[in-house]
């Protein structure tokens, strides 16, 4: 590595991806052999999963048990299943990755949504010889709901379909088909053998009638991490800057992340729900003052006015408000253990505001393997989604959870756990 | 037009972890009635209290750091750890486990584990307690081991200190859940994300001091084993039959405990080289930490309390 490569690891950005597929669809296989193959794995942790004990060095990725390399819980390795949502680091020249290894057993869909909430990407893996199953729709569903604006399929074990080409084309168009149902047009669809390597980070010579990308090309060069810094501007407020110091005793600056868009000093702004206005006088940071900031930064804002501003409030541009209602209707994915019922009460947390809500009424839930809205639900299980509609304490100001990731997603809180039971979507 | 915008707005990977660094610090100050930050000195803890400066610049830091010690330390972490605090105006809180230390537990007479359990988890439980601290910010990695690798952000933990990693909360979206009960708490890791690589890049970009032994130099060594054990004229009577101590350019990767703690050989002086050596490791930080080595010892020690 020489002083111009150090500064092109600094420079690569950021991709978050999710792999999801059903049990024994190669999950582990698939990242123990990414790990392997951009050295994102060490030796000593390779050698900890050796398959024969004794050996010393690891000359193929055939001497080591790419699974063992994930699951990393000992119940994990007891029954030889993946429970829960791992993450895992690795990079090339052109990326860096981090990667949630979703469990694909049904009882722990929950884990998914998890893995898949702050993902740009998805890797759905299909086995070669199953095909689509139930498992790979609800989760494909789930992906769609939750907006990952990239969506890969990757065909698994193909070596053990003798790489025959129509079997991919046929899990090609099955997949194409049930996607274009919920308006998912984008999808990226490739053979691969995860076990092998061949098309994952080399190509292999055993699938030459497919002419696309590898895996890991495919991941290098997906588009547009950005753009949210084009949408309107929004900053939930975390917390109030008042450090009360000799130097500095009447400095109130607010604090945030800035979910999207952009601010400049001198920018008009208003603070909702109170509806003052002020203009930006200072953008603060440690390095710093800045002169315009962009999502997804993390900022302290003063303003010109002494307007009240607190935390769970939200600045944003005079003129390009987000809607505000103490009624919300939102796609829900059901996490909890006890199932959501009608008139039930649990804690909304929305970007930095918490308030009370009451499920006003279950609009539908949806059946997973064809689409349909069951109207008659009474409630939402583990596992389940649907739509409902909330009634707030008091109202939100929000976006709709397509154009905003994050001013328009929300988790349910149990009142009496305090677990968190449910991942809402806003409509 | 739009394109060009885009691309002048991206941020690099480590400024986006930064980001995601100081907002996690940022819910934690706002949710919680008394949080603390555990300090251990090493590179790690450095780029948390980093980052922590600057979440609540132009502030103070609005919490205590609480460094665990075991009173096996290598002195130059003593040295930086009082230095460093000073130097940044952070409210340093030492803890120690006096009745183990006076006892005497040592990794050689009690094992590791035992010795771990007593001065470390044992000690920062007690600490913890002492403080009635709710939330308990660390500055583990998930890239470190196998069973960090499945910790949420927000890791609760019950009256016991202990963590359930087969009922651990979903973590959605940027959304922390910090709701707890009475006696439970979190141990917040905002640094989960990063990967050894990430922090020597981030200390080299930010210039952040860290302790000297992380840097390459002529020292006096005891070649254990795959292992460099640092040669201290206090603690010679440590010796195993045959060993003799001498000079060899060398540094640590990872910092801690003076006797279970080895160094590499290295030429890396400063930190373009250490990034560069970082880059061309084949194995991780954590072979050089004796703690990791038992079957499943991570896990274990982590369900019982253990940072």
């Amino acid at each position: 590595m020489t002083e111009l490569n150090i500064k092109m690891t600094k420079e690569i950005e950021l991709l978050r991806l999710v792999t999801v597929g059903s049990v024994d669809d190669g999950k582990s296989t698939l990242i123990g052999r990414l790990l392997v193959d951009t050295k994102g794995a060490f030796e000593d942790q390779l050698l900890a999963v050796r398959k024969k004990k004794g050996t010393t060095h690891i000359a193929s990725a055939a001497e080591i048990d790419l699974a063992m390399l994930t699951d990393g819980l000992s119940a994990e390795r007891e029954q030889g299943i993946t429970i829960d949502v791992a993450y895992r680091y690795f990079a090339t020249p052109k990326r860096k990755f981090i990667m949630a290894d979703c469990p694909g057993h049904e009882q722990y869909t929950r884990n998914m949504v998890t893995g898949a909430s702050t993902a740009h990407a998805a890797i759905i893996l299909i086995d070669a010889r199953n095909g689509v199953l139930a498992q790979t729709k609800r989760h494909t569903h789930i992906l769609g709901l939750l907006n990952i604006p990239h969506l890969i399929v990757a065909v698994n074990k193909m070596d053990l379909v003798d790489n025959d080409q129509n079997v991919f084309n046929q899990i090609r168009s099955d997949m194409k088909e049930y996607c274009a149902k919920q308006g998912i047009n984008d999808l990226i669809c490739l053979p691969m053998s995860a076990l092998d390597g061949d098309m994952v980070a080399v190509r292999g010579d055993k699938m030459d009638w497919y002419k696309g990308e590898t895996l890991l090309e495919t991941l290098e060069t997906l588009s547009a991490l950005g753009g949210i810094d084009s949408k309107p501007f929004r900053m939930p407020v975390q917390l109030v800057n008042r450090p009360q110091t000799a130097e500095l005793p009447d400095y109130r600056g607010f604090m945030g992340t800035i979910a999207s868009g952009t601010v400049k000093v001198g920018d008009e702004v208003v603070s909702v729900p109170s509806g003052n206005t002020s203009t930006v006088k200072e953008i603060v940071t440690f390095d710093g003052n800045l002169e315009e900031a962009f999502a997804p930064q993390s900022v302290t804002l003063t303003l010109n006015d002494e307007i009240d501003v607190s935390r769970g409030d939200m600045l944003t541009h005079v003129g390009d408000k987000a809607s505000d209602s103490k009624v919300l209707t939102a796609n829900v994915c059901w996490i909890g253990d006890e199932p959501l019922t009608n008139r039930s009460k649990y804690v909304i947390k929305h970007t930095s505001n918490s308030v009370k809500a009451m499920v006003a009424s279950i609009d539908f839930k949806t059946d997973i393997h064809t689409l349909d809205h069951l109207e008659d639900a009474d409630e939402l299980a583990m596992n389940e989604i649907g739509q409902i509609t909330l009634k707030l304490m008091k109202p939100l100001h929000y976006d709709s959870y397509v154009d905003n990731r994050t001013t328009g997603s929300f988790i349910m809180i149990d009142t009496f756990t305090n677990n968190t039971v449910g991942a809402g979507m806003i409509i | 037009m739009s394109e060009q915008k885009i691309s002048e707005h991206r941020l690099t990977q480590l400024k986006a972890l930064e980001a995601e660094s100081i907002h996690i610090m940022r819910e934690v100050v706002a949710e919680f009635r008394n949080p603390v930050m555990l300090y251990s000195v090493g590179k790690d803890s450095s780029v948390m209290l980093h980052l922590a400066r600057k979440a609540f610049y132009p502030a103070p830091l609005p919490f205590s750091l609480l460094h665990v010690d075991t009173g096996y330390k290598f002195k130059e972490m003593y040295e930086f750890r009082d230095n460093y605090c000073k130097e940044v105006g952070a409210d340093l809180i030492v803890k120690r486990n006096e009745d183990a230390i006076a006892k005497g537990v040592n990794p050689k007479e009690h094992g590791v584990a035992r010795c771990c359990g007593a001065l470390k988890t044992k000690g920062l439980l007690d600490a913890l307690e002492e403080g009635e601290y709710d939330a308990a910010f660390g500055g583990a990695r998930r890239d470190e081991e196998r069973s960090r690798a499945k910790e949420r952000v927000f890791s609760l933990r019950d009256e016991f200190g202990q963590w359930d990693p087969k009922d651990q909360r979903p973590e959605l979206w940027s959304l922390y859940n910090g709701k707890i009960h009475d006696g439970e708490s979190v141990r917040v890791f905002p640094i989960s994300n990063w990967t050894e690589m990430d922090v020597w890049l981030y200390i080299r970009e930010e210039n952040i001091p860290i302790v000297p032994l992380y840097f390459a130099k002529e020292r006096l060594m005891v070649e254990r084993k795959n292992f460099l054990i640092p040669y201290y004229e206090e603690t010679k009577d440590q010796l195993l039959e045959g060993e003799e101590p001498k000079m060899i350019m060398s540094r640590f990767r990872t910092l801690g405990c003076g006797p279970c703690t080895g160094a590499v050989h290295s030429d890396a002086t400063n930190m373009d080289e250490i990034v560069i050596e970082a880059a061309a490791a084949r194995r991780s930080e954590r072979e050089t930490r004796i703690i990791d080595h038992g079957s499943n010892s991570m896990e274990d020690k982590k369900k019982e309390g253990y940072f």
